[in-house]
């Protein structure tokens, strides 16, 4: 079980955190944003499982992604919800339309 | 045995980045939620090949089997408004930030290949047991039972704001007219503000 090098999985979450964070900075589609915050969590996940693989000695970064789990389950949970709400006022979900407080 | 773990880091690399990309390039809102599916598949599939089982179960039961599935109700609750956001205006400055960040990714990745010298880092044996259910069990109720505490409750808390928020009694919010004033309304300027509220004005 170990054959595959710990740059390996690194890489793949630092592209994978970059899609999410291009994807946040690039689309106004509100629920593409939160998919993009969750790409970027899972990004997270990995790099503290890796780090954990590679220093076994405690399961720290296994306990921490954990945690970073219950995180986002409560945030896609209130996110979603602050959507729904704001579809329901504006009639849209373009993030550019939430600008009541912008004047 | 080597090679197959070869190939199904492989795979579960293909799954991630190109469910990665096509949630964040699909005009479809539902499309979007499926390659987010296929990205927390192949996360899951790493957390097995980095011996950490108990979070692979997880991932898939609560990401999978719950936070995708909150999407697609959401989705299909707003309806065929979701797909139809234009990313035209005011696209300069998204591209320059993303562009930026692209040039820091790419320098961040250089230097994860630099990580240990010349050559890439193998990783140890894994421990007897390394994240098991008992193992992290034995962890989170003894290091991390303060953690484990205050996140039920966060989760508590979050079940009664989503409620709150999403229970649709904020009509009085921004100055739009409260439910009563709109029942006894005249219903013939009800058609102008439906229209102007499909265009995204406030009402």
């Amino acid at each position: 079980m170990n054959a595959i090098p710990l740059e390996y999985y690194l890489t793949v979450a630092g592209v994978l955190f970059s899609i999410g964070c291009i994807g946040f900075l690039l689309r106004r589609n509100l629920l593409v944003l939160l998919m993009s915050i969750e790409l970027m969590l899972n990004a997270v996940n990995l790099t503290l499982v890796a780090f954990n693989r590679m220093y076994p000695q405690s399961h720290g970064g296994q306990v921490f992604a954990f945690f970073v789990i219950v995180v986002a389950a409560a945030e896609a949970a209130i996110g979603l919800a602050i959507v729904l709400a704001f579809f329901r006022v504006r009639k849209t979900i373009r993030s550019d339309d939430a600008d009541l407080l912008r004047n | 045995m080597r090679s197959l773990e070869i190939v199904f880091f492989a795979i579960c690399t293909l799954l991630v980045l190109l469910g990665g990309v096509f949630t964040v390039a699909a005009k479809n809102p539902i499309r979007g939620a499926m390659g987010l599916l296929a990205t927390i598949i192949g996360v899951a599939g790493m957390y097995l090949l980095l011996a950490a089982e108990l979070l692979a179960a997880v991932q898939v039961i609560v990401y999978a089997g719950a936070v995708v599935i909150l999407f697609l109700f959401v989705i299909m609750l707003i309806g065929p408004t979701t797909a139809e956001t234009s990313d035209a205006r005011g696209a300069v400055g998204r591209y320059v930030g993303a562009i930026v960040f692209a040039l820091c990714a790419v320098g961040a990745l250089y230097a994860i290949m630099r990580f240990g010298g010349d050559k890439l880092v193998t990783m140890p044996p894994p421990a007897a047991g390394m994240g098991s259910v008992e193992s992290i069990g034995r962890e989170i109720f003894t290091r991390a039972v303060v953690p484990f505490q205050i996140a039920g409750l966060l989760l508590l808390i979050a079940v009664v704001g989503a409620m709150a928020v999403a229970s649709g009694k904020q009509d009085f919010v921004h100055g739009t007219d409260p439910p009563k004033d709109k029942a006894k309304g005249n219903p013939a300027d009800a058609i102008p503000q439906k229209a102007l509220a499909q265009k995204g004005q406030p009402l």
